[in-house]
C-alpha cells in the first residue's frame, strides 16, 4: 500500500526569474549547436536579452513575503535584493565577455553562456533557499558550472590546473558542508530553516550539544571554502589567476554573494543566539582573513593575483558583518555585496580589455603609462581601485562604513579597529596601480589596445556609474537593503 | 520499535555467515596445487598477457557518462508512475516538461557529435 501523496502548493510566480534564466540557457545551447546564427555577438545578445527580461520579471515579486514549494523557497526582500545583485553580476559579465571573446574566440560558444546562466541560477536559488537540501543542490549547480568555466581555456595549462584544483578542493569542501547539514538535521530534526529557527528558539539547550556544534563547524568549513575564508583560502590565488579573466570577476562576486546569503540564512538568523565564544571563532577568522589577504597582496606583481588576495581581504570585511549580527549588519552585508559586484567585475573587466591575441596583460609593468594614453579607461580603473580601497566618495567607502558602524553598534570595537587598519594597508597596493598608470613612462613594448566595443564601454560605464551612485547617493539602496533583511516569518 | 529492524539483522547475519562459511569451506576441502601463474601478483588463475600500460579509447568514457546521466534521470519516472493516478493532469504536464528538458540535452549531445563512434 502506498502512502497518500499530497501535491505541494506550486506557485511558479515565485521562481519565474529562475525559470526564464534556465530557458534562456537551453535556448542558447540549442541555437549554438544548430548553428542558427552566424554573427559573432549573436549568442551573447540572445543571452543578454534573456537575462534582462528575467531581471525585469524579478521586480514583479517586490515586497512579497511568503514561502513557496512547501517551504523550499523563501520569497522575501532578502532573496529579491540578492537576485537583483546576481542578475547585475550576470549582465556585467556578459557585457565584458562580449569584448573578451575578441581575443579568445573559444569562449564564444553556447556552452559558455549557458554555463554562465546555470551558475547564476544556482546562486539565485542559494539566495532564496529555505531548506538545507535546496541550498545544497543549488550550491552544487553553481559550483559544477563554475568548475567547467574556470577551465574554459582548454589549451592553457594554467586554466586546466586551476579547474582541477578548484574541482578537487571544492568537492572536498562540499562533503564537509553536507556532513555539517546532516549533523544540523540530527540535532534539530529538520532541514527547514524556519522550522529550525523555531526549534532553536524553543529549545535553547540544543545550542550546546556536541552534535549541533560539530554541524555548525562543518557547515562553516564548507561555506568558508566558497568565500575563501582563511584558513580555507589556499586555492584562491591559483584559481583566480588561471581562470579566464571574465570568469574570475564572475566567481569572485557571484559565488561570494551566494555563499554570504547562505551564511546569513544559516548563521545569522537561526544561530543568532549562539554563545559568545562561537562568534569569537568567526571574529578570529574575520581578522585572519582580512590580514592575510591584505599582507600578501602587498607583494604581488601580477594584478590578477593581487585582486585575488584582495578578494580574500574583502571576504574578511564581509565577515565582520556576520560577526556583528543583527539586521543592520545584514543590510550592510547586502549593500557591500552589491558594491563589490560593481567594483570587482569592473576591475577584472579592465584587465580583460587589455590583451592581445590569446594572451592577457597581467603584470604591473604592462599597465605603466596607460592612464595618460587612454584617459577614459584609466579613469574607470582609478574609480574601481579607489572603491576597492574604500576611499570616499565611492561605493566601497559607504559599504565599509555601513558594516563597520553595525559592528560598533554591536560592541565589536576592536574588530572595527583592525578592519580599519587593514583598509589602510590595502590602500598601498590599490593606489600602486594608479601610480603606475599615471606616473610611469609606458614600457618599451607598446600595449596593444583593441578598439573598445560598445559592449565593454557599456559594461565598464555601468560599473563605474553604479559605484559612484552607491557612493554619492546611497540612501535609496541603503533603504532597500534595510528593508531586505532576512527576518523569519 | 527497534524490533522492526530484527529482519534486517537476520539478513546481515545470513550475508556475513554465507561469506565466512564459503571461504572456510573452500579452504578446507579445495585441492591445493601451486603453479607459476597462481604465484604471480594480481593473479586471476590465467597467465597474464600484454603490457600493463595500454590506452583505452576515451570514447567509452563519454558513452558511459552519457548513459549514466540519462539512465539516472529515468529513475525519476518511477515514483511518478506509482502515483500517476493521484497526480493527474498536472503531474503529467510536469513530467512532460521534465522530459522536454532531457530531450533538449539529448538533441544537444547528438548534434554536438558525442554519439558518433569515430
Amino acid at each position: 500500500m502506498s502512502p497518500e501523496f499530497i501535491l505541494p502548493a506550486v506557485n511558479f510566480q515565485c521562481i519565474l526569474p529562475q525559470i526564464l534564466l534556465s530557458l534562456t540557457a537551453l535556448l542558447v545551447l540549442l541555437v549554438d549547436v544548430f548553428g542558427l546564427v552566424k554573427k559573432a555577438n549573436a549568442l551573447a545578445l540572445i543571452t543578454l536579452a534573456g537575462v534582462v527580461f528575467a531581471t525585469l520579471t524579478l521586480f514583479s515579486g517586490t515586497g512579497l513575503q511568503e514561502t513557496a514549494f512547501s517551504g523550499m523557497i523563501l520569497v522575501d526582500g532578502f532573496s529579491f535584493f540578492l537576485n537583483l545583485t546576481i542578475c547585475l553580476i550576470l549582465i556585467l559579465t556578459i557585457l565584458v565577455s562580449m569584448n573578451y571573446q575578441q581575443f579568445f574566440p573559444g569562449i564564444n560558444s553556447g556552452e559558455y553562456y549557458s554555463l554562465l546562466i546555470f551558475a547564476a541560477v544556482g546562486m539565485s536559488f542559494m539566495a532564496a533557499a529555505g531548506n538545507l537540501i535546496l541550498l545544497f543542490v543549488a550550491l552544487e549547480l553553481m559550483s559544477v558550472s563554475i568548475y567547467v568555466l574556470v577551465g574554459f581555456h582548454k589549451d592553457n595549462l594554467r586554466s586546466i590546473e586551476a579547474a582541477l584544483k578548484y574541482f578537487l578542493m571544492g568537492a572536498f569542501a562540499t562533503s564537509f558542508l553536507l556532513l555539517g547539514f546532516a549533523f544540523l538535521y540530527g540535532a534539530t530534526g529538520t532541514m527547514d530553516l524556519l522550522t529550525m529557527t523555531e526549534f532553536i528558539r524553543s529549545n535553547p539547550e540544543v545550542l550546546s550539544s556536541g552534535l549541533f556544534l560539530s554541524g555548525v563547524l562543518l557547515t562553516l568549513t564548507g561555506l568558508g571554502f566558497k568565500i575563501s575564508m582563511v584558513p580555507f583560502h589556499m586555492w584562491t590565488p591559483d584559481v583566480y589567476e588561471g581562470a579566464p579573466t571574465v570568469i574570475t570577476g564572475f566567481m569572485a562576486t557571484g559565488v561570494k554573494a551566494a555563499a554570504f546569503a547562505a551564511l546569513v540564512r544559516i548563521f545569522m538568523v537561526p544561530l543568532g543566539s549562539l554563545p559568545i565564544d562561537w562568534s569569537m571563532l568567526l571574529w578570529v577568522a574575520a581578522v585572519l582573513t582580512m590580514t592575510v589577504g591584505n599582507i600578501i597582496a602587498l607583494v604581488q606583481d601580477s594584478i590578477k593575483r593581487m585582486l585575488a588576495y584582495s578578494g580574500i581581504a574583502h571576504a574578511g570585511y564581509l565577515l565582520i558583518g556576520v560577526v556583528a549580527g543583527g539586521e543592520l549588519a545584514q543590510a550592510g552585508i547586502l549593500y557591500y555585496l552589491l558594491v563589490y559586484a560593481f567594483m570587482n567585475i569592473g576591475a577584472f573587466g579592465v584587465l580583460a580589455l587589455l590583451g592581445k591575441k590569446e594572451t592577457e596583460y597581467n603584470t604591473l609593468q604592462e599597465f605603466s603609462g596607460l592612464g595618460l594614453k587612454y584617459p577614459v579607461l584609466g579613469l574607470a580603473m582609478a574609480v574601481f581601485m579607489f572603491s576597492l580601497a574604500g576611499i570616499p566618495p565611492t561605493g566601497g567607502f559607504m559599504g565599509k562604513l555601513y558594516i563597520f558602524s553595525a559592528a560598533i553598534k554591536s560592541g565589536y570595537v576592536w574588530l572595527v579597529v583592525l578592519g580599519a587598519l587593514n583598509s589602510v594597508i590595502s590602500i598601498y597596493y590599490y593606489l600602486r596601480v594608479i601610480v603606475v598608470m599615471y606616473f610611469q613612462e609606458s614600457g618599451a613594448e607598446d600595449v596593444a589596445f583593441p578598439a573598445p566595443s560598445p559592449a565593454i564601454t557599456l559594461g565598464l560605464g555601468l560599473a563605474a556609474a553604479g559605484i559612484m551612485i552607491l557612493g554619492v547617493f546611497p540612501s535609496y539602496f541603503w533603504v532597500l537593503a534595510q528593508n531586505s533583511v532576512f527576518v523569519p516569518m | 520499535m527497534l524490533l522492526e529492524y530484527i529482519p534486517i539483522l537476520y539478513l546481515m547475519l545470513v550475508a556475513i555467515g554465507f561469506g565466512v562459511i564459503t571461504v572456510i569451506l573452500s579452504s578446507l576441502i579445495g585441492p591445493k596445487k601451486m603453479t607459476r601463474e597462481k604465484a604471480a601478483s594480481y593473479e586471476c588463475g590465467l597467465p597474464s598477457e600484454g603490457f600493463q600500460y595500454f590506452q583505452t579509447p576515451i570514447k567509452f568514457y563519454v558513452f558511459a557518462l552519457l548513459f549514466l546521466i540519462f539512465d539516472l534521470e529515468c529513475i525519476f519516472l518511477y515514483p511518478w508512475a506509482v502515483h500517476y493516478n493521484q497526480l493527474g493532469l498536472f503531474g503529467f504536464v510536469e513530467m512532460l516538461i521534465f522530459i522536454c528538458i532531457l530531450l533538449v540535452c539529448y538533441v544537444y549531445v547528438w548534434k554536438k557529435g558525442a554519439l558518433e563512434w569515430d
